[in-house]
C-alpha cells in the first residue's frame, strides 16, 4: 500500500512534519517494499491560501491511499475525503520510520474529522 | 484640475486617524458648500457612520459569482483547478469547489471545455447608502467571517457620484483591500503618527503605493517632538500636508462619536489648510 508521510526533511529518518497542508516534504512510501520517494511541497508551503487543498491534490496524484500526519484543517480534510484518502494521526513528532512502523502495526488512529482550525478562512 | 476628484485616505498602521481625517474633511467640505461623498471602504469595520450619523435609505446585498460544477457534464480534465490562482478548486476524482476561497474571477468558467461550470452568486456583505446632511454617504459591511473584501470594496466605490468630491476611507494595512480602495484615486492621503510603528508602517504603505503611480501626501496626527516621520517625508520627497496636534480633547470628542468643529473650532483651520494642500496637488 502506498502512503504519504508529511516530513520536515528529505528522509524517513527525519522527524515528521505535524502540519499537513504546509508540510515541507511529502515522502511517498510503499509499505510492502519499503521504497520511499521524497516530494518537495515548497509551492504549497508558500501558498497564500488553499495550501491544504492543493496538498490533498498532490497526495491524490501520488496515488497514496493514506496520509500519515499530525494535523489536518477543515478544507484539506474535505479534499482528502473527496479523494478517498484516509488520514492516520500521529499525536507527537517522531521520525518517519517510527510513524510508518506504528501505522503498519495498526497503532495510529484514523482521523474522522478535521483536528485543526483553518488558517484565515 | 478635476472639479470632482477622488481622494483616498489611507495609512499603513491602524488607529492613526484615517476616519477622523476623512469624516472631518467631508464635513468641512460640505460646510463650504462643496458637493462631497464619503465612501467607507473599510468594510471589515466601517466606523465613519458613528461620526457622520447618516440616514441609510438603501441596503443592497453584494455578491460574488462562484462556480457550480455539473458533475455529469464534467470530463475531469482539471483545467478549472489549474487556472484558479486562489486554490478554490481542487481536482480530485472530480473538481471540488471551495466557495469561500473564490474571488469570483470567472476563469474556471472560461477554460472549461465541457461547459460544465455555471456561476451562482454568493453574498459577501452589503452596501448601505444614504446621506448625512448634504454629504452623500455609502459604506460596505462585510459579513462576519468573510475573508474576501476587495469585491465588496469595488461595489462601494461603484456608488461614486460623478459630481461630488469623493473621499474614500481606506482600510489599514498594505494588502489587497487597500490596493482595491486606492486604485484609480486622484490623490492618496496617508495618515500616520509620530511613533516608530507609525513610521515603519508609513514606509510600507509608501512602498505599496509608489508602484501604483499615485500622488501621495502625508498627515502626521498627534504630532509631537518626535520628528522622524517629517524627516522620512523629506528624504522620500513626500509632501507633508498637515500636522494635527496631540490634544486630549480630540480623543474625548472622538470617544463620544462627535465631530470636532463645534467644541474645537480651531480644527476648521486645520482642514482648511489641509484641503488647500491637497487641492494644490490635484
Amino acid at each position: 500500500m502506498k502512503v504519504v508521510i508529511t516530513s520536515s526533511a528529505q528522509t524517513l529518518a527525519d522527524p515528521i512534519d505535524m502540519h499537513f497542508g504546509r508540510a515541507k516534504f511529502f515522502i511517498l512510501a510503499d509499505t510492502e517494499t519499503g521504497k520511499a520517494v521524497v516530494h518537495d511541497n515548497v509551492q504549497n508551503l508558500h501558498a497564500v491560501q488553499g495550501a491544504g487543498i492543493q496538498s490533498a491534490e498532490t497526495v491524490a496524484k501520488l496515488g497514496a491511499e493514506t496520509v500519515i500526519t499530525g494535523s489536518v484543517g477543515p478544507k484539506a480534510y474535505r479534499a482528502l475525503q473527496a479523494a478517498g484518502i484516509k488520514i492516520a494521526l500521529v499525536e507527537a513528532v517522531c521520525p518517519g520510520t517510527e510513524a510508518l512502523r506504528r501505522f503498519k502495526e495498526g497503532d495510529l488512529p484514523v482521523l474522522d474529522k478535521p483536528n485543526s482550525e483553518g488558517h484565515w478562512v | 484640475m478635476k472639479p470632482f476628484p477622488v481622494i483616498a485616505i489611507a495609512s499603513g498602521k491602524g488607529g492613526t486617524g484615517k476616519t477622523t481625517v476623512a469624516v472631518h474633511l467631508a464635513a468641512w467640505l460640505a460646510a463650504q458648500g462643496r458637493a462631497v461623498q464619503y465612501l467607507d471602504c473599510d468594510v471589515e469595520e466601517p466606523n465613519g457612520h458613528l461620526f457622520l450619523k447618516p440616514v441609510i435609505d438603501t441596503t443592497e446585498t453584494a455578491s460574488i459569482p462562484v462556480p457550480i460544477v455539473n458533475a455529469e457534464a464534467c470530463i475531469a480534465c482539471g483545467k478549472c483547478a489549474r487556472v484558479c490562482e486562489f486554490n478554490a478548486i481542487a481536482m480530485l476524482k472530480k473538481p471540488l469547489v471551495f466557495p469561500e476561497l473564490c474571488h469570483g474571477c470567472g476563469a474556471c468558467v472560461l477554460v472549461c471545455p465541457a461547459g460544465a461550470i455555471r456561476e451562482e452568486p454568493r453574498a459577501i456583505g452589503v452596501v448601505e447608502s444614504g446621506h448625512a446632511g448634504s454629504i452623500a454617504f455609502a459604506q460596505g459591511r462585510l459579513n462576519v467571517g468573510e475573508p474576501m473584501s476587495p469585491p465588496l470594496i469595488r461595489k462601494v466605490k461603484a456608488r461614486r457620484m460623478s459630481e461630488a468630491i469623493a473621499l474614500l476611507d481606506a482600510p489599514p494595512g498594505t494588502s489587497c483591500p487597500v490596493v482595491a480602495t486606492v486604485r484609480g484615486a486622484d490623490f492618496v492621503v496617508l495618515v500616520t503618527e509620530p511613533t516608530p510603528f507609525g513610521l515603519h508602517d508609513l514606509s510600507l504603505a509608501v512602498d505599496t503605493l509608489r508602484p501604483m503611480d499615485l500622488p501621495l501626501g502625508v498627515i502626521v496626527n498627534r504630532a509631537d517632538e518626535d520628528r522622524r516621520v517629517q524627516a522620512f517625508c523629506r528624504d522620500q520627497n513626500l509632501p507633508l500636508l498637515a500636522e494635527l496636534p496631540d490634544d486630549r480633547r480630540v480623543a474625548e470628542t472622538y470617544a463620544r462619536g462627535e465631530l470636532l468643529f463645534e467644541r474645537l473650532p480651531e480644527w476648521r483651520g486645520f482642514f482648511d489648510t489641509l484641503w488647500k494642500q491637497i487641492e494644490a496637488r490635484l
